[in-house]
């Protein structure tokens, strides 16, 4: 350790971690935390102590949690002190006072006081344990003062454990002691908190105090100080190597270590991983937890795997990288591994493989010994009573833990069979040759059921052809004694294969396994690139990871600023609860819900997807039996799932956007056009108005009244054309703007047609219209107003595009579909392209004579016409001329 | 009748056509007075005693509709409401408040003195006279005989009554409302459909060409109006 560097400045990987601990720094809260060895040594009153003092200096402090125990001293000291009130959560009956993280954010003091950081939340709660309430509040940038207790710590559990005779569960991640930003020792002379307990000035529950009488005598009390001040001296150390670092001052730097530890079914527990921990910590090296998936280990019974899982996530918590790496051998893996990440130390557990095997087979630590090379290999021991599970039971557990009876009355019956046939051929050959058949069974039943039922077969094989083949035939008696060397060859053989079958069957399994995944991942890659649009993009990955998985699955999306669900699994139903995990996870950028220690409640476990640009959304999964969990290959290929998942949605999302942005460009250039139309007919009869008043105003009296008439005339028609113009607009406004209320109304078809005719007044003057109306027609529910509007314009347009001559005709008649009306003219008729685009807003039809008009007239009508229920169409007769077709529903039934 | 020395209260709150109705009216012999909010109206209308009074329904403060029940409290004058079109629901809950007539805008001067001068009839002639004539439409309100252009026209009782209340308030509009509550009684205001089909019974029997009406004429979403040819 003393040995200086080479060259002074700090290592890049060390720069790298400052880098990346200071951008996690920036804008987030500073944590101080007080510190002591045991209940009673003063933490809460030192902390409010603090807190007082810097409420003197104008902090904004607020107490957000604080235990007192009823202690007046420390009632006390709350006083002048704004609290928040604790939320109340309801449990089993019982009102647990929590830590009310939402009115804290919202609060957003400049400082909080949270006590008793390790403490465990009462099921309900956002996050499983105070901490990450913590983490969650100095994420928002507020600053925290709490206090913890040594015991608490998670790397120290098991020494504590072992000072005490305690098992403490409530326990800390001991990063989060990494990350504070102040520690300040709380320490009292062990006497004295002896006598403060006989004082009775420490609080006891009164259901623990035999396990507090235990934990409070000298021995472990000052073991305990011991470890507290060391914990604390080795933070302040820290920082002061922080310090020189950053300087780049010259120290003594500890050597590049990385340490790898294995995980493995056999070896796995608690003791190891910590005790990685705290030589990794002591050395300040990064370190690994690794766990080697081979093709044995698909048969390792779930609660085995569960344990594995449990490790690498406590491995995680403590500060490893946990990766779980499919290999072939276990040691090799290990070791190539550890060879490429530039392991300097391999830390494994002592093997507890029966005497036997350990003949037979070299353990994996031997192995790894072997392999290691130049690396160091630290073996650890293993904690006696965790080694309860008895050989026997496991054995048959884990070989087929699904159904095993199944197999092995299948594996009966095949012995059965194998003895019948050779009681059929026994007479026609020499009983020794009979063992070809049994060995036929043997593998049969290896290749297709198993370990297990293969290693009975065997056995039993060998009692078979004894007990029915040898004489004495029906006793298992030998009279010669040459067959038991038969028999013994017979079952060595027997064994030998089931062995090695069964073992070239689970690869073949965990090779097929592992290629059903890959296959599927790659399938959903492609589906993916085949989908087109956001909403296929979405289907695809829901029936792909539904299948995959056999879950239920939601997506997740953020819509105009909020998470919504977008599309999930038909029938799948997400409460407004499940939202708020969603949610969470999607603005924290964190696994939350089922699985996870946050909300662990939630039925769904939420994935957040992530792209370079940031979380797009977030998948949910919901197991469709309860109980299954995902296994960490599974969760492994989750991931990948997610990553590409989140890469379709993304571009899904940009090309819908794109296509957005396109749209939006095609929209303005017809804006733009529609605006330079408007302001067109908008101007043209202003300037009409304009002049004929100003000519008037101007030279009044000198005109002679023939012109002074048809100035003003003019200026009149203009202003009448103007009007129509703004009312047009405003119809198309309104139509626009969202569903019309129609009122409707019993009409008089008759009455309709002349009220529109008599709205149309002056330019229908010299016009002949031919009316024709059968006499007896029901009334018919429309919006008079409105649909008159219809008949307005659908007219006008016809006297418009007809020469003043010809007659213009209407026809109603009633047909099977509903009402028809249909308006006709004897003019040019419409041009075959211009029938359909003739209703687009704003579309004229290109004629010589400049006929004034707006273009919206039939755009309006067709609107009215649509919103009743019916249809409009154009069409040109034979005999010349447009006909307008208006088609709406007569009943009154629904249109209500 | 003469209109000299009438007095009229136009209520703005555009005071460019507050200034055009000064314009016309007085041009006309009205003398015009201008509020251009409802509670100037109201104090207005009791200050000046106007015979008449020109409404706006889109008011600052109150809206037309309210000013009309207030005005209605105390005096009968003729009201003559102004609206956009967008107004409807508003004109005939103006007109059912108590309103004689309304005009769209925009209206030309000609239009609104013709109304003008329907209403003030209607509120002067607290006698009806017993025949009414207009453009071959004879009424014979005593006697109850209906001729068109000379030939006498038999109508059922429901359809003369309609005709009658028609006559009655010829040149001013009637709301539906109205018509069916003065025609079957105020019971039936809700049941558009039976003045619908007697309206156009009517119109085949009195009018010339029932799809061009020539007396009785459709006010859309409002109601009707008997034309009067003066």
């Amino acid at each position: 350790m003393s040995i200086l560097p080479a060259d002074n400045r700090p290592n890049p990987d060390e720069i790298l971690a400052r880098v990346q601990s200071d951008a996690r720094q920036k804008g987030r809260g500073y944590l101080k935390m007080f510190f002591g060895y045991a209940a009673g040594v003063g933490k809460t009153y030192a902390m409010l102590e603090a807190a007082h003092q810097r409420k003197e200096e104008g902090v904004d402090v607020v107490v957000g949690y604080v235990e007192t125990h009823q202690r007046i001293e420390t009632e006390n000291m709350l006083r002048g002190l704004e609290v928040i009130p604790p939320k109340i959560i309801s449990y089993r009956n019982i009102k647990l006072p929590e830590l009310d993280i939402d009115q804290v954010l919202k609060r957003r003091p400049q400082l909080v006081l949270v006590d008793e950081l390790a403490h465990s939340n009462a099921p309900g709660s956002r996050h499983a344990k105070r901490y990450q309430d913590v983490d969650e509040i100095l994420a928002s940038g507020i600053n925290v003062y709490t206090t913890l207790n040594i015991q608490h710590l998670e790397s120290l559990n098991d020494v504590v454990t072992q000072i005490t005779g305690i098992k403490v569960q409530e326990t800390i991640p001991d990063r989060i002691i990494d990350e504070v930003t102040d520690i300040e020792l709380i320490d009292l002379p062990t006497d004295e908190l002896l006598n403060r307990l006989k004082e009775g000035k420490v609080y006891v529950p009164q259901q623990a105090e035999r396990a507090i009488e235990k934990f409070f005598r000298q021995g472990n009390l000052t073991a305990l100080r011991e470890l507290t001040m060391r914990r604390a001296a080795d933070r302040v150390d820290d920082q002061m190597l922080d310090y020189m670092g950053i300087r780049s001052i010259p120290g003594p730097w500890p050597a590049n270590e990385r340490l790898l530890v294995c995980v493995s079914p056999g070896t796995v527990n608690e003791r190891l991983v910590r005790s990685a921990r705290r030589l990794a910590a002591e050395m300040k090296s990064e370190w690994f937890a690794v766990y080697v998936e081979t093709p044995q280990q698909v048969r390792v019974p779930a609660d085995q795997r569960d344990q594995v899982d449990r490790m690498l996530r406590l491995a995680e918590e403590l500060g490893a990288k946990s990766i779980t790496i499919p290999g072939p051998a276990v040691a090799d893996t290990i070791v190539n591994f550890a060879r490429n990440q530039n392991v300097t130390k391999i830390i494994i557990g002592k093997s507890r493989h029966s005497h036997l095997r350990s003949v037979l087979q070299r353990s994996i630590s031997d192995q790894i010994i072997t392999k290691s090379g130049p690396i160091d290999v630290i073996i650890v021991s293993s904690e006696p009573e965790r080694q309860e599970i008895s050989a026997g039971s496991s054995v048959v557990q884990s070989w087929q833990p699904h159904r095993p009876w199944r197999r092995y009355a299948w594996g009966l019956a095949l012995m059965a069979a194998a003895t019948a046939i050779c009681y059929l051929v026994a007479p026609y050959i020499s009983p020794t040759n009979l063992i070809v058949i049994y060995l036929l069974a043997t593998v049969v039943t290896a290749l297709f059921l198993g370990r297990g039922p293969a290693i009975m077969t065997s056995i039993l094989s060998v009692l078979a052809f004894d007990f029915f083949f040898v004489p004495p035939q029906l006793t298992l008696a030998v009279s010669d004694t040459e067959y038991i060397l038969t028999f013994l060859g017979l079952l060595a053989v027997s064994l030998v294969i089931s062995y090695l079958t069964a073992q070239v069957r689970e690869q073949a399994d965990a090779a097929q396994r592992r290629e059903a995944q890959t296959a599927a991942l790659y399938e959903l890659g492609h589906d993916l690139t085949a989908a087109v649009g956001l909403d296929a993009v979405a289907t695809t990955i829901i029936e792909h990871i539904g299948q995959t998985y056999s879950r239920e699955v939601a997506i997740f999306l953020n819509q105009e600023g909020d998470l919504h669900l977008y599309k999930c699994t038909p029938g799948l139903e997400v409460s407004e609860n499940e939202l708020a995990v969603a949610v969470w996870a999607y603005e924290h950028d964190q696994k939350a819900g089922r699985g996870t220690d946050t909300l662990p409640d939630a039925s769904m476990l939420y994935h957040p997807l992530k792209t370079n640009q940031g979380v797009v959304g977030v998948l949910g999964i919901k197991p469709l039996n309860a109980s299954t969990a995902l296994s960490p290959d599974q969760r492994r290929i989750l991931e990948a799932y997610a990553n590409q998942v989140a890469l379709a949605i993304e571009g899904a999302q940009l090309v819908e956007q794109a296509h957005q942005t396109e749209l939006l460009e095609a929209t303005e250039k017809l804006q733009t056009a529609l605006l330079n139309s408007i302001s067109h007919d908008l101007r043209t009869p202003l300037v009409s108005i304009t002049g004929a008043l100003s000519s008037l105003e101007e030279a009044g009296p000198a005109l002679d009244e023939e012109v002074r008439r048809s100035l003003i005339e003019t200026a009149r028609e203009e202003a009448e054309r103007l009007n129509r113009l703004v009312g047009n607009l405003l119809d198309i406004t309104r139509l626009e703007s969202g569903p019309i209320q129609l009122r409707r109304d019993a009409c008089d078809i008759q009455e309709l047609v002349g009220s529109s005719l008599e709205q149309i007044g002056a330019p229908l003057k010299e016009r002949q219209v031919k009316v024709d109306i059968p006499e007896k027609l029901p009334l018919v529910p429309l919006d008079f107003v409105l649909f008159s509007r219809v008949l307005v314009n659908v007219i006008d347009n016809a006297i418009k595009y007809s020469p003043a001559d010809r007659p213009i005709e209407i026809h109603v008649h009633e047909t099977k579909k509903g009402l028809e009306i249909k308006i006709a003219d004897h003019g040019e008729g419409i041009p075959q392209d211009d029938l359909e685009r003739i209703f687009d807003k704003f579309y004229r039809v290109q004629r010589p004579d400049n006929v004034s008009g707006t273009g919206l007239g039939l755009s309006i009508s067709k609107g009215i016409v649509e919103a009743h229920g019916g249809s409009i169409r154009a069409e040109n007769r034979r005999s010349g001329g447009a006909v307008f077709t208006i088609c709406v529903p007569m009943d009154w039934k629904d249109k209500q | 009748m003469n209109e000299i020395g009438l007095r009229v209260l136009v209520v703005d709150d555009e005071r460019a056509i507050r200034r055009y109705l000064h314009a016309a009216l007085n041009a006309q012999g009205y003398t015009v007075y201008e509020a251009s909010n409802g509670k100037d109206a109201l104090d207005k209308a009791i200050a000046n005693r106007p015979d008449m009074i020109i409404l706006d329904l889109g008011l600052p403060d109150l809206d037309g509709v309210e000013v009309t029940r207030l005005l209605r409290q105390w005096t009968h004058i003729p009201i003559i409401i102004l609206s956009v079109r967008e107004q409807e629901t508003d004109k005939i809950n103006a007109l059912d408040a108590g309103a004689d007539d309304y005009l769209t805008k925009p209206f030309s001067s000609g239009e609104l003195l013709a109304r003008m001068r329907a209403a003030l009839r209607h509120y002067t002639q607290a006698a009806k006279e017993p025949i009414f004539e207009s453009d071959g439409l004879k009424v014979d309100l005593t006697r109850r005989l209906v001729h068109v252009n000379g030939a006498e026209i038999s109508l059922t009782p429901t359809e003369y009554d309609l005709l009658r209340t028609l006559v009655q308030n010829a040149g001013r509009v009637l709301t539906h409302h109205q018509l069916l509550r003065e025609v079957w009684g105020s019971g039936y205001t809700n049941e558009a459909h039976l003045l619908r089909v007697n309206m156009s019974n009517l119109r085949r029997k009195i009018e010339p060409d029932p799809t061009r009406p020539r007396y009785i004429i459709t006010e859309p979403g409002v109601g009707y109006r008997l034309k009067t040819v003066t």
